[in-house]
Protein backbone atom coordinates (compact mmCIF):
# COMPACT_ATOMS: atom_id res chain seq x y z
CA UNK A 1 0.00 0.00 0.00
CA UNK A 2 1.14 3.47 -0.83
CA UNK A 3 0.60 5.99 1.95
CA UNK A 4 -1.75 8.80 1.01
CA UNK A 5 -0.86 12.12 2.54
CA UNK A 6 -3.13 15.09 2.63
CA UNK A 7 -1.74 18.34 1.46
CA UNK A 8 -3.91 21.41 1.56
CA UNK A 9 -2.70 24.01 -0.83
CA UNK A 10 -3.15 27.15 1.20
CA UNK A 11 -1.03 29.47 -0.85
CA UNK A 12 -0.27 28.13 -4.31
CA UNK A 13 3.05 29.64 -5.26
CA UNK A 14 5.83 28.80 -7.66
CA UNK A 15 9.34 27.92 -6.67
CA UNK A 16 10.91 30.72 -4.82
CA UNK A 17 14.06 31.54 -2.93
CA UNK A 18 14.19 33.36 0.39
CA UNK A 19 13.69 36.72 -1.35
CA UNK A 20 10.46 35.46 -2.79
CA UNK A 21 11.84 35.35 -6.31
CA UNK A 22 11.53 32.55 -8.78
CA UNK A 23 14.85 30.84 -8.50
CA UNK A 24 17.34 30.47 -11.26
CA UNK A 25 18.44 27.03 -10.31
CA UNK A 26 22.08 27.25 -11.27
CA UNK A 27 22.47 30.10 -8.77
CA UNK A 28 20.95 27.81 -6.16
CA UNK A 29 23.91 25.49 -5.80
CA UNK A 30 24.80 23.92 -9.12
CA UNK A 31 21.34 22.68 -9.93
CA UNK A 32 20.30 22.92 -13.55
CA UNK A 33 16.67 22.83 -14.64
CA UNK A 34 16.02 21.86 -18.25
CA UNK A 35 12.44 22.00 -19.48
CA UNK A 36 11.11 20.39 -22.63
CA UNK A 37 8.25 22.14 -24.44
CA UNK A 38 7.00 22.36 -28.01
CA UNK A 39 3.99 24.50 -28.86
CA UNK A 40 2.60 21.81 -31.14
CA UNK A 41 1.62 18.54 -29.54
CA UNK A 42 2.90 15.13 -30.53
CA UNK A 43 6.30 16.32 -31.77
CA UNK A 44 8.26 14.16 -29.33
CA UNK A 45 8.62 16.09 -26.05
CA UNK A 46 8.29 12.98 -23.93
CA UNK A 47 10.61 10.99 -26.20
CA UNK A 48 13.34 13.62 -25.82
CA UNK A 49 12.73 14.22 -22.11
CA UNK A 50 12.80 10.54 -21.13
CA UNK A 51 15.80 9.70 -23.31
CA UNK A 52 17.74 12.68 -21.98
CA UNK A 53 16.98 11.57 -18.41
CA UNK A 54 18.03 7.98 -19.10
CA UNK A 55 21.23 9.12 -20.84
CA UNK A 56 22.26 11.36 -17.92
CA UNK A 57 21.27 8.81 -15.29
CA UNK A 58 21.02 10.54 -11.95
CA UNK A 59 18.34 13.21 -12.42
CA UNK A 60 15.02 14.37 -11.10
CA UNK A 61 12.30 13.94 -13.69
CA UNK A 62 9.14 16.06 -13.38
CA UNK A 63 6.26 15.31 -15.72
CA UNK A 64 4.37 18.61 -15.62
CA UNK A 65 1.89 17.65 -18.34
CA UNK A 66 -0.63 16.96 -15.61
CA UNK A 67 -3.56 16.83 -18.04
CA UNK A 68 -2.09 13.99 -20.07
CA UNK A 69 1.01 12.69 -18.29
CA UNK A 70 2.83 10.04 -20.34
CA UNK A 71 6.43 9.87 -19.13
CA UNK A 72 5.62 7.11 -16.60
CA UNK A 73 4.71 4.86 -19.54
CA UNK A 74 8.36 5.05 -20.67
CA UNK A 75 10.25 5.35 -17.37
CA UNK A 76 8.03 2.86 -15.50
CA UNK A 77 8.72 4.24 -12.01
CA UNK A 78 7.89 2.42 -8.78
CA UNK A 79 5.55 4.92 -7.13
CA UNK A 80 6.38 5.24 -3.44
CA UNK A 81 4.40 8.27 -2.41
CA UNK A 82 1.04 9.80 -3.33
CA UNK A 83 0.06 13.28 -2.26
CA UNK A 84 -3.46 14.56 -2.80
CA UNK A 85 -3.59 18.17 -3.93
CA UNK A 86 -6.48 20.53 -3.57
CA UNK A 87 -7.33 24.18 -3.87
CA UNK A 88 -9.37 26.16 -1.37
CA UNK A 89 -12.92 26.98 -2.39
CA UNK A 90 -15.57 28.81 -0.39
CA UNK A 91 -18.25 27.18 1.75
CA UNK A 92 -21.00 29.51 2.87
CA UNK A 93 -22.72 29.21 6.22
CA UNK A 94 -26.18 30.43 5.22
CA UNK A 95 -27.30 30.79 8.83
CA UNK A 96 -24.82 33.67 9.18
CA UNK A 97 -25.18 35.01 5.64
CA UNK A 98 -27.17 38.23 5.19
CA UNK A 99 -27.13 37.89 1.38
CA UNK A 100 -25.37 41.23 1.03
CA UNK A 101 -23.77 40.04 -2.24
CA UNK A 102 -20.32 41.38 -1.40
CA UNK A 103 -18.78 37.96 -2.12
CA UNK A 104 -20.36 37.84 -5.56
CA UNK A 105 -19.17 41.37 -6.31
CA UNK A 106 -15.58 40.61 -5.34
CA UNK A 107 -15.35 37.35 -7.32
CA UNK A 108 -13.72 37.97 -10.71
CA UNK A 109 -14.53 34.45 -11.92
CA UNK A 110 -18.31 34.32 -11.30
CA UNK A 111 -17.69 31.40 -8.98
CA UNK A 112 -20.05 32.65 -6.30
CA UNK A 113 -23.53 34.01 -7.04
CA UNK A 114 -26.28 35.26 -4.75
CA UNK A 115 -29.85 34.75 -5.94
CA UNK A 116 -32.43 36.12 -3.51
CA UNK A 117 -31.87 34.10 -0.30
CA UNK A 118 -29.52 31.56 -1.80
CA UNK A 119 -25.75 31.55 -2.37
CA UNK A 120 -24.49 29.33 -5.16
CA UNK A 121 -20.82 28.32 -5.34
CA UNK A 122 -19.31 26.97 -8.57
CA UNK A 123 -16.09 25.27 -7.44
CA UNK A 124 -14.94 24.60 -11.03
CA UNK A 125 -14.80 28.34 -11.73
CA UNK A 126 -13.05 29.20 -8.45
CA UNK A 127 -9.35 30.11 -8.58
CA UNK A 128 -8.97 29.92 -4.81
CA UNK A 129 -8.02 33.57 -4.36
CA UNK A 130 -9.80 33.85 -1.00
CA UNK A 131 -11.38 37.21 -1.89
CA UNK A 132 -14.91 36.17 -0.87
CA UNK A 133 -13.86 34.89 2.56
CA UNK A 134 -11.84 38.06 3.12
CA UNK A 135 -14.64 40.43 2.15
CA UNK A 136 -17.56 38.73 3.95
CA UNK A 137 -18.62 41.10 6.76
CA UNK A 138 -20.39 38.28 8.62
CA UNK A 139 -17.47 35.81 8.45
CA UNK A 140 -19.95 33.40 6.91
CA UNK A 141 -17.48 32.01 4.38
CA UNK A 142 -15.01 29.30 5.27
CA UNK A 143 -12.53 27.88 2.78
CA UNK A 144 -12.58 24.15 2.26
CA UNK A 145 -10.28 22.00 0.21
CA UNK A 146 -11.45 20.79 -3.14
CA UNK A 147 -9.29 17.97 -4.55
CA UNK A 148 -7.92 18.68 -8.03
CA UNK A 149 -5.43 15.87 -8.49
CA UNK A 150 -2.53 13.93 -7.10
CA UNK A 151 1.25 14.18 -7.12
CA UNK A 152 3.04 10.83 -7.33
CA UNK A 153 6.69 10.27 -6.61
CA UNK A 154 8.84 7.21 -7.07
CA UNK A 155 12.01 5.81 -8.53
CA UNK A 156 12.94 4.57 -11.95
CA UNK A 157 16.48 3.26 -11.55
CA UNK A 158 18.60 6.26 -10.66
CA UNK A 159 15.84 8.67 -11.65
CA UNK A 160 13.80 10.44 -8.97
CA UNK A 161 10.43 10.54 -10.73
CA UNK A 162 7.60 12.98 -9.91
CA UNK A 163 4.43 13.65 -11.84
CA UNK A 164 1.02 15.20 -11.34
CA UNK A 165 -2.26 13.67 -12.46
CA UNK A 166 -5.15 16.11 -12.81
CA UNK A 167 -8.57 14.77 -11.86
CA UNK A 168 -10.97 14.10 -14.75
CA UNK A 169 -13.29 17.07 -15.23
CA UNK A 170 -11.02 19.44 -13.32
CA UNK A 171 -10.25 22.54 -15.42
CA UNK A 172 -7.26 24.06 -13.64
CA UNK A 173 -3.83 22.52 -14.14
CA UNK A 174 -1.47 25.29 -12.87
CA UNK A 175 -1.99 24.77 -9.10
CA UNK A 176 -1.13 21.07 -9.52
CA UNK A 177 1.94 21.91 -11.64
CA UNK A 178 3.10 24.24 -8.86
CA UNK A 179 2.82 21.35 -6.40
CA UNK A 180 4.85 19.03 -8.65
CA UNK A 181 7.59 21.66 -8.87
CA UNK A 182 7.77 22.04 -5.09
CA UNK A 183 9.55 18.65 -5.13
CA UNK A 184 12.60 20.07 -6.92
CA UNK A 185 15.77 19.38 -4.96
CA UNK A 186 18.14 22.33 -5.28
CA UNK A 187 21.31 20.62 -4.13
CA UNK A 188 23.67 19.99 -7.02
CA UNK A 189 21.02 18.40 -9.10
CA UNK A 190 19.83 18.09 -12.67
CA UNK A 191 16.11 18.48 -13.18
CA UNK A 192 14.22 17.61 -16.35
CA UNK A 193 10.71 19.00 -16.78
CA UNK A 194 8.33 17.64 -19.39
CA UNK A 195 5.72 20.32 -20.23
CA UNK A 196 2.34 20.07 -21.95
CA UNK A 197 1.75 21.28 -25.54
CA UNK A 198 0.61 24.83 -26.22
CA UNK A 199 1.86 28.18 -24.93
CA UNK A 200 -0.65 29.25 -22.30
CA UNK A 201 -0.79 29.04 -18.50
CA UNK A 202 0.04 25.35 -17.89
CA UNK A 203 3.13 25.60 -20.11
CA UNK A 204 4.23 28.90 -18.55
CA UNK A 205 3.84 27.34 -15.11
CA UNK A 206 5.90 24.30 -16.13
CA UNK A 207 8.83 26.10 -17.78
CA UNK A 208 9.03 29.10 -15.41
CA UNK A 209 12.32 29.10 -13.50
CA UNK A 210 14.09 26.82 -15.99
CA UNK A 211 17.69 27.53 -16.94
CA UNK A 212 17.13 26.29 -20.46
CA UNK A 213 14.20 25.08 -22.52
CA UNK A 214 14.47 22.50 -25.30
CA UNK A 215 11.77 23.03 -27.90
CA UNK A 216 10.90 19.90 -29.82
CA UNK A 217 9.38 20.49 -33.22
CA UNK A 218 8.77 18.86 -36.58
CA UNK A 219 9.65 20.51 -39.89
CA UNK A 220 6.08 21.20 -41.03
CA UNK A 221 3.97 24.36 -41.27
CA UNK A 222 2.14 23.42 -38.03
CA UNK A 223 5.42 22.66 -36.28
CA UNK A 224 6.94 25.96 -37.41
CA UNK A 225 3.92 28.08 -36.51
CA UNK A 226 3.71 26.65 -33.00
CA UNK A 227 7.49 26.80 -32.55
CA UNK A 228 7.32 30.55 -33.23
CA UNK A 229 4.67 30.92 -30.51
CA UNK A 230 6.73 28.88 -28.05
CA UNK A 231 9.87 30.94 -28.76
CA UNK A 232 7.90 34.15 -28.14
CA UNK A 233 6.66 32.75 -24.84
CA UNK A 234 10.20 31.83 -23.73
CA UNK A 235 11.54 35.24 -24.72
CA UNK A 236 8.85 36.86 -22.60
CA UNK A 237 9.97 34.66 -19.69
CA UNK A 238 13.65 35.31 -20.49
CA UNK A 239 14.48 31.61 -20.73
CA UNK A 240 17.16 30.63 -23.28
CA UNK A 241 16.14 27.91 -25.73
CA UNK A 242 17.33 25.55 -28.43
CA UNK A 243 15.51 23.32 -30.86
CA UNK A 244 15.36 19.58 -31.49
CA UNK A 245 13.92 18.77 -34.90
CA UNK A 246 12.15 15.44 -34.82
CA UNK A 247 11.06 13.54 -37.93
CA UNK A 248 13.58 15.89 -39.55
CA UNK A 249 13.08 14.62 -43.10
CA UNK A 250 9.29 14.66 -43.39
CA UNK A 251 8.42 18.23 -44.35
CA UNK A 252 10.36 21.22 -45.62
CA UNK A 253 13.35 23.26 -44.44
CA UNK A 254 11.43 26.27 -43.11
CA UNK A 255 12.12 25.39 -39.47
CA UNK A 256 15.89 25.33 -40.20
CA UNK A 257 15.64 28.73 -41.87
CA UNK A 258 13.60 30.14 -39.02
CA UNK A 259 16.17 28.97 -36.42
CA UNK A 260 18.96 30.37 -38.52
CA UNK A 261 17.21 33.73 -38.86
CA UNK A 262 16.37 33.94 -35.17
CA UNK A 263 19.77 32.72 -33.98
CA UNK A 264 18.28 29.72 -32.17
CA UNK A 265 20.65 26.73 -31.95
CA UNK A 266 19.53 23.42 -33.42
CA UNK A 267 20.62 20.97 -30.75
CA UNK A 268 19.73 17.72 -32.45
CA UNK A 269 17.91 16.33 -35.46
CA UNK A 270 16.22 12.93 -35.49
CA UNK A 271 15.00 11.44 -38.77
CA UNK A 272 11.63 9.76 -39.17
CA UNK A 273 12.23 6.10 -38.46
CA UNK A 274 9.56 3.40 -38.25
CA UNK A 275 11.61 1.70 -35.51
CA UNK A 276 11.34 4.83 -33.34
CA UNK A 277 7.60 5.09 -33.98
CA UNK A 278 7.14 1.39 -33.17
CA UNK A 279 9.18 1.63 -29.95
CA UNK A 280 7.26 4.74 -28.91
CA UNK A 281 3.95 2.98 -29.50
CA UNK A 282 4.86 0.25 -27.01
CA UNK A 283 6.33 2.55 -24.36
CA UNK A 284 10.02 1.82 -25.05
CA UNK A 285 12.30 4.87 -24.68
CA UNK A 286 14.28 5.90 -27.75
CA UNK A 287 17.69 5.30 -26.12
CA UNK A 288 16.67 1.76 -25.20
CA UNK A 289 15.29 0.89 -28.61
CA UNK A 290 18.20 2.47 -30.48
CA UNK A 291 21.12 2.67 -28.00
CA UNK A 292 23.39 4.49 -30.46
CA UNK A 293 21.31 7.62 -29.75
CA UNK A 294 22.54 7.66 -26.16
CA UNK A 295 25.83 9.45 -26.87
CA UNK A 296 23.90 12.17 -28.69
CA UNK A 297 21.84 12.84 -25.57
CA UNK A 298 24.94 12.83 -23.34
CA UNK A 299 26.53 15.38 -25.70
CA UNK A 300 23.33 17.42 -25.61
CA UNK A 301 23.49 17.48 -21.83
CA UNK A 302 27.15 18.59 -21.85
CA UNK A 303 26.31 21.34 -24.35
CA UNK A 304 23.52 22.61 -22.12
CA UNK A 305 25.73 22.53 -19.01
CA UNK A 306 28.25 24.77 -20.79
CA UNK A 307 25.50 26.99 -22.20
CA UNK A 308 23.90 27.55 -18.82
CA UNK A 309 27.14 28.18 -16.97
CA UNK B 1 -27.87 23.31 -36.06
CA UNK B 2 -25.41 20.81 -34.58
CA UNK B 3 -22.00 21.24 -32.99
CA UNK B 4 -19.14 18.79 -33.48
CA UNK B 5 -15.81 19.09 -31.63
CA UNK B 6 -12.65 17.29 -32.73
CA UNK B 7 -10.49 16.46 -29.70
CA UNK B 8 -7.69 14.08 -28.82
CA UNK B 9 -6.33 14.39 -25.30
CA UNK B 10 -2.82 13.78 -26.60
CA UNK B 11 -1.44 16.48 -28.87
CA UNK B 12 -0.34 15.87 -32.44
CA UNK B 13 -2.63 12.96 -33.24
CA UNK B 14 -4.11 14.71 -36.28
CA UNK B 15 -7.01 16.85 -35.01
CA UNK B 16 -6.36 19.78 -37.31
CA UNK B 17 -5.54 17.62 -40.35
CA UNK B 18 -8.83 15.80 -39.82
CA UNK B 19 -10.78 19.01 -39.18
CA UNK B 20 -9.44 20.54 -42.41
CA UNK B 21 -10.45 17.39 -44.31
CA UNK B 22 -13.93 17.42 -42.82
CA UNK B 23 -14.22 21.13 -43.66
CA UNK B 24 -13.62 20.35 -47.33
CA UNK B 25 -16.07 17.41 -47.29
CA UNK B 26 -18.94 19.03 -45.40
CA UNK B 27 -21.32 21.19 -47.43
CA UNK B 28 -23.01 23.27 -44.76
CA UNK B 29 -20.94 24.43 -41.83
CA UNK B 30 -19.07 27.15 -39.97
CA UNK B 31 -15.58 26.42 -38.60
CA UNK B 32 -14.32 27.35 -35.13
CA UNK B 33 -10.63 26.93 -34.33
CA UNK B 34 -10.70 26.58 -30.56
CA UNK B 35 -7.04 25.64 -30.11
CA UNK B 36 -6.52 29.28 -29.23
CA UNK B 37 -2.98 29.10 -27.87
CA UNK B 38 -1.53 27.15 -30.82
CA UNK B 39 -4.03 27.55 -33.66
CA UNK B 40 -3.06 25.87 -36.94
CA UNK B 41 -6.21 25.48 -39.04
CA UNK B 42 -5.56 28.86 -40.70
CA UNK B 43 -2.32 27.46 -42.16
CA UNK B 44 -4.36 25.12 -44.37
CA UNK B 45 -7.44 27.22 -45.05
CA UNK B 46 -5.73 30.60 -45.56
CA UNK B 47 -8.52 32.77 -44.21
CA UNK B 48 -9.30 36.27 -45.47
CA UNK B 49 -10.07 38.17 -42.28
CA UNK B 50 -13.35 40.10 -42.42
CA UNK B 51 -13.54 41.12 -38.80
CA UNK B 52 -10.89 41.37 -36.12
CA UNK B 53 -11.58 42.27 -32.51
CA UNK B 54 -9.64 42.45 -29.26
CA UNK B 55 -10.25 39.88 -26.57
CA UNK B 56 -10.53 41.51 -23.16
CA UNK B 57 -9.38 38.55 -21.16
CA UNK B 58 -8.78 39.53 -17.62
CA UNK B 59 -7.35 42.11 -15.33
CA UNK B 60 -3.89 42.62 -13.93
CA UNK B 61 -3.02 44.46 -10.75
CA UNK B 62 -0.87 47.57 -10.91
CA UNK B 63 0.76 49.09 -7.82
CA UNK B 64 1.32 52.83 -7.71
CA UNK B 65 4.75 53.09 -6.12
CA UNK B 66 4.15 56.70 -5.02
CA UNK B 67 1.13 55.74 -2.91
CA UNK B 68 2.44 52.34 -1.71
CA UNK B 69 3.76 52.38 1.87
CA UNK B 70 5.24 48.86 1.58
CA UNK B 71 3.00 47.48 4.34
CA UNK B 72 3.14 44.01 2.73
CA UNK B 73 -0.59 43.38 3.12
CA UNK B 74 -0.99 42.64 -0.62
CA UNK B 75 1.98 40.24 -0.57
CA UNK B 76 0.50 38.36 2.39
CA UNK B 77 -2.92 38.07 0.78
CA UNK B 78 -1.88 37.14 -2.77
CA UNK B 79 -2.47 33.44 -3.27
CA UNK B 80 -0.59 33.39 -6.57
CA UNK B 81 2.75 34.72 -5.36
CA UNK B 82 2.46 37.45 -7.95
CA UNK B 83 3.85 40.41 -5.98
CA UNK B 84 7.59 40.77 -5.45
CA UNK B 85 9.33 43.90 -4.24
CA UNK B 86 6.01 45.79 -4.49
CA UNK B 87 5.65 45.15 -8.19
CA UNK B 88 3.19 42.78 -9.81
CA UNK B 89 4.41 39.86 -11.91
CA UNK B 90 1.88 40.20 -14.73
CA UNK B 91 2.38 36.58 -15.78
CA UNK B 92 1.68 35.16 -12.31
CA UNK B 93 -1.20 37.59 -11.56
CA UNK B 94 -4.60 35.93 -12.02
CA UNK B 95 -6.50 39.19 -11.80
CA UNK B 96 -8.49 38.25 -8.69
CA UNK B 97 -8.29 41.79 -7.30
CA UNK B 98 -7.70 40.77 -3.68
CA UNK B 99 -4.60 42.99 -3.47
CA UNK B 100 -6.61 46.02 -4.58
CA UNK B 101 -9.24 45.26 -1.93
CA UNK B 102 -6.78 44.83 0.92
CA UNK B 103 -4.50 47.79 0.20
CA UNK B 104 -5.13 50.34 2.97
CA UNK B 105 -3.69 53.13 0.79
CA UNK B 106 -5.71 52.36 -2.32
CA UNK B 107 -2.42 52.05 -4.19
CA UNK B 108 -3.46 49.03 -6.28
CA UNK B 109 -5.68 49.33 -9.32
CA UNK B 110 -6.93 46.58 -11.58
CA UNK B 111 -6.21 47.18 -15.26
CA UNK B 112 -8.30 45.49 -17.91
CA UNK B 113 -5.99 44.31 -20.65
CA UNK B 114 -6.17 42.88 -24.12
CA UNK B 115 -5.21 39.20 -23.95
CA UNK B 116 -5.63 38.32 -27.58
CA UNK B 117 -7.53 38.82 -30.79
CA UNK B 118 -10.34 36.95 -32.44
CA UNK B 119 -11.31 36.90 -36.10
CA UNK B 120 -14.19 36.15 -38.40
CA UNK B 121 -12.81 35.07 -41.77
CA UNK B 122 -13.85 33.71 -45.12
CA UNK B 123 -12.06 30.62 -46.34
CA UNK B 124 -12.50 28.37 -49.37
CA UNK B 125 -14.24 26.01 -46.92
CA UNK B 126 -16.70 28.60 -45.65
CA UNK B 127 -16.74 30.91 -42.65
CA UNK B 128 -14.21 30.40 -39.93
CA UNK B 129 -13.95 31.97 -36.48
CA UNK B 130 -10.48 31.79 -34.99
CA UNK B 131 -8.37 33.52 -32.38
CA UNK B 132 -4.91 34.20 -31.13
CA UNK B 133 -4.32 34.22 -27.41
CA UNK B 134 -1.57 36.63 -26.43
CA UNK B 135 1.79 35.17 -25.43
CA UNK B 136 1.70 33.68 -21.92
CA UNK B 137 -1.87 34.94 -21.39
CA UNK B 138 -4.60 33.41 -19.28
CA UNK B 139 -8.28 32.84 -19.88
CA UNK B 140 -8.00 30.50 -22.83
CA UNK B 141 -11.31 28.93 -21.76
CA UNK B 142 -13.06 32.28 -21.98
CA UNK B 143 -11.66 32.87 -25.47
CA UNK B 144 -12.75 29.39 -26.58
CA UNK B 145 -16.27 30.17 -25.40
CA UNK B 146 -16.23 33.46 -27.31
CA UNK B 147 -15.06 31.77 -30.54
CA UNK B 148 -17.76 29.13 -30.19
CA UNK B 149 -20.49 31.73 -29.60
CA UNK B 150 -19.46 33.73 -32.65
CA UNK B 151 -19.36 30.63 -34.85
CA UNK B 152 -22.82 29.65 -33.64
CA UNK B 153 -24.22 33.09 -34.43
CA UNK B 154 -22.88 32.90 -37.98
CA UNK B 155 -24.23 29.37 -38.43
CA UNK B 156 -27.69 30.54 -37.33
CA UNK B 157 -27.58 33.62 -39.54
CA UNK B 158 -26.34 31.73 -42.60
CA UNK B 159 -28.56 28.74 -41.93
CA UNK B 160 -25.66 26.29 -41.74
CA UNK B 161 -26.15 22.79 -40.41
CA UNK B 162 -22.99 22.26 -38.35
CA UNK B 163 -20.43 24.16 -36.35
CA UNK B 164 -17.18 22.19 -36.68
CA UNK B 165 -14.87 22.92 -33.74
CA UNK B 166 -11.15 22.12 -33.80
CA UNK B 167 -10.38 21.53 -30.13
CA UNK B 168 -7.22 21.93 -28.09
CA UNK B 169 -5.17 19.04 -26.66
CA UNK B 170 -5.32 18.08 -22.99
CA UNK B 171 -8.29 17.78 -20.64
CA UNK B 172 -8.17 21.14 -18.83
CA UNK B 173 -10.08 24.40 -19.01
CA UNK B 174 -9.95 25.16 -22.78
CA UNK B 175 -10.94 21.56 -23.58
CA UNK B 176 -13.88 21.70 -21.21
CA UNK B 177 -14.91 25.04 -22.78
CA UNK B 178 -14.67 23.44 -26.25
CA UNK B 179 -16.81 20.38 -25.48
CA UNK B 180 -19.56 21.40 -23.06
CA UNK B 181 -22.97 21.31 -24.69
CA UNK B 182 -21.85 20.06 -28.12
CA UNK B 183 -23.80 17.32 -29.91
CA UNK B 184 -20.87 15.02 -30.67
CA UNK B 185 -17.15 14.66 -30.06
CA UNK B 186 -14.80 13.07 -32.51
CA UNK B 187 -11.78 11.87 -30.53
CA UNK B 188 -8.66 11.27 -32.62
CA UNK B 189 -6.40 8.63 -31.08
CA UNK B 190 -3.11 7.14 -32.17
CA UNK B 191 -2.34 3.49 -31.47
CA UNK B 192 0.44 4.08 -28.95
CA UNK B 193 0.40 3.44 -25.21
CA UNK B 194 0.45 7.22 -24.64
CA UNK B 195 -2.37 7.63 -27.14
CA UNK B 196 -4.50 4.99 -25.39
CA UNK B 197 -3.82 6.47 -21.95
CA UNK B 198 -4.75 9.97 -23.13
CA UNK B 199 -7.84 8.79 -25.01
CA UNK B 200 -9.14 7.11 -21.86
CA UNK B 201 -8.75 10.35 -19.91
CA UNK B 202 -10.40 12.57 -22.52
CA UNK B 203 -13.30 10.11 -22.90
CA UNK B 204 -13.62 10.32 -19.11
CA UNK B 205 -13.99 14.10 -19.41
CA UNK B 206 -16.60 13.67 -22.17
CA UNK B 207 -18.58 11.25 -19.99
CA UNK B 208 -18.25 13.64 -17.04
CA UNK B 209 -19.95 16.34 -19.13
CA UNK B 210 -22.36 13.92 -20.81
CA UNK B 211 -21.20 14.45 -24.37
CA UNK B 212 -21.38 11.52 -26.83
CA UNK B 213 -18.09 10.42 -28.42
CA UNK B 214 -17.05 8.74 -31.66
CA UNK B 215 -13.44 7.64 -32.02
CA UNK B 216 -11.09 7.85 -34.98
CA UNK B 217 -7.86 5.82 -34.90
CA UNK B 218 -5.20 7.68 -36.86
CA UNK B 219 -2.14 5.87 -38.28
CA UNK B 220 -3.81 2.68 -37.05
CA UNK B 221 -1.28 0.47 -38.87
CA UNK B 222 1.69 1.84 -36.84
CA UNK B 223 0.70 -0.66 -34.16
CA UNK B 224 -2.27 -2.93 -35.05
CA UNK B 225 -2.23 -4.53 -31.60
CA UNK B 226 -2.75 -1.18 -29.88
CA UNK B 227 -5.49 -0.41 -32.42
CA UNK B 228 -7.25 -3.58 -31.26
CA UNK B 229 -6.92 -2.37 -27.67
CA UNK B 230 -8.53 0.95 -28.63
CA UNK B 231 -11.36 -0.87 -30.39
CA UNK B 232 -11.92 -3.04 -27.32
CA UNK B 233 -11.94 0.06 -25.10
CA UNK B 234 -14.53 1.66 -27.41
CA UNK B 235 -16.70 -1.47 -27.43
CA UNK B 236 -16.59 -1.67 -23.64
CA UNK B 237 -17.61 1.98 -23.31
CA UNK B 238 -20.26 1.91 -26.02
CA UNK B 239 -18.32 4.25 -28.31
CA UNK B 240 -18.54 3.87 -32.08
CA UNK B 241 -15.27 3.77 -34.02
CA UNK B 242 -15.95 6.20 -36.87
CA UNK B 243 -12.91 5.17 -38.86
CA UNK B 244 -9.35 3.89 -38.97
CA UNK B 245 -6.92 5.92 -41.04
CA UNK B 246 -3.66 4.33 -42.25
CA UNK B 247 -0.27 6.02 -41.99
CA UNK B 248 0.40 7.83 -45.24
CA UNK B 249 3.56 9.84 -45.87
CA UNK B 250 1.79 12.22 -48.24
CA UNK B 251 -0.32 13.65 -45.42
CA UNK B 252 2.64 15.86 -44.46
CA UNK B 253 3.07 16.88 -48.11
CA UNK B 254 -0.57 18.01 -48.16
CA UNK B 255 0.11 20.20 -45.12
CA UNK B 256 3.23 21.69 -46.72
CA UNK B 257 1.12 22.53 -49.80
CA UNK B 258 -1.54 24.17 -47.60
CA UNK B 259 -4.15 21.65 -48.74
CA UNK B 260 -6.48 19.38 -46.88
CA UNK B 261 -6.00 15.68 -47.56
CA UNK B 262 -9.20 15.80 -49.61
CA UNK B 263 -7.77 18.54 -51.86
CA UNK B 264 -4.36 16.85 -52.00
CA UNK B 265 -5.23 13.15 -52.31
CA UNK B 266 -3.33 10.85 -49.98
CA UNK B 267 -4.46 7.44 -51.19
CA UNK B 268 -6.04 5.20 -48.58
CA UNK B 269 -5.94 7.93 -45.91
CA UNK B 270 -8.16 10.17 -48.06
CA UNK B 271 -10.54 7.29 -48.78
CA UNK B 272 -10.86 6.40 -45.12
CA UNK B 273 -11.45 9.99 -44.01
CA UNK B 274 -14.19 10.31 -46.63
CA UNK B 275 -15.89 7.20 -45.24
CA UNK B 276 -15.39 8.46 -41.71
CA UNK B 277 -17.15 11.71 -42.51
CA UNK B 278 -20.17 9.77 -43.83
CA UNK B 279 -20.39 7.95 -40.50
CA UNK B 280 -19.98 11.09 -38.42
CA UNK B 281 -22.36 13.28 -40.42
CA UNK B 282 -24.99 10.54 -40.36
CA UNK B 283 -24.66 10.25 -36.59
CA UNK B 284 -25.09 14.04 -36.32
CA UNK B 285 -28.20 13.97 -38.50
CA UNK B 286 -29.71 11.10 -36.48
CA UNK B 287 -28.92 12.92 -33.28
CA UNK B 288 -32.29 14.69 -33.00
CA UNK B 289 -32.26 18.08 -31.34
Amino acid sequence: MVPVLRNVLKAPCPLENENGCVTSAVEAGGTMIISIASGKGGTGKTTIATSLALAIGKVQFLDCDVEEPNAHIFLKPQIQERIAVGILVPRVDESRCTFCRKCAEVCEYNAIVVIKKKVLVFPDLCHGCGGCAYICPESAIAEIEKPIGVVERGRAGEIDFIHGVLNIGEPMAPPLIREVKKHIDYHDNCVIIDASPGTSCPVVEAVKGSDFCILVTEPTPFGLNDLGLAVAMLRKLAIPCGVVINCADIGDDEVMRYCDREGIPILMTIPWDRRIAAAYSTGIPLVEALPHYKSGFVDLYETLRKEVN
Amino acid sequence: MKQLTVISGKGGTGKTTLTAAIATLSRSHVLADCDVDAADLHLILEPAVEKCADFQGGKTALIDSDTCTQCDECIRRCRFDAIHHYTVDAIACEGCGVCARVCPQGAVTMQQHVSGQWFISRTRAGYMVHARLGIAEENSGKLVTLVRQQAKLIAERENKEIVIIDGPPGIGCPVIAAITGVDLLLAVAEPTLSGIHDLERVVGVAQHFNVPVMVCVNKYDINPLNTTTIEAFCAKNGLAVAGKIPYEKNVTRAMVHKKSIIEYPCGKATEEVTKLWEQVSQRLRNNKE
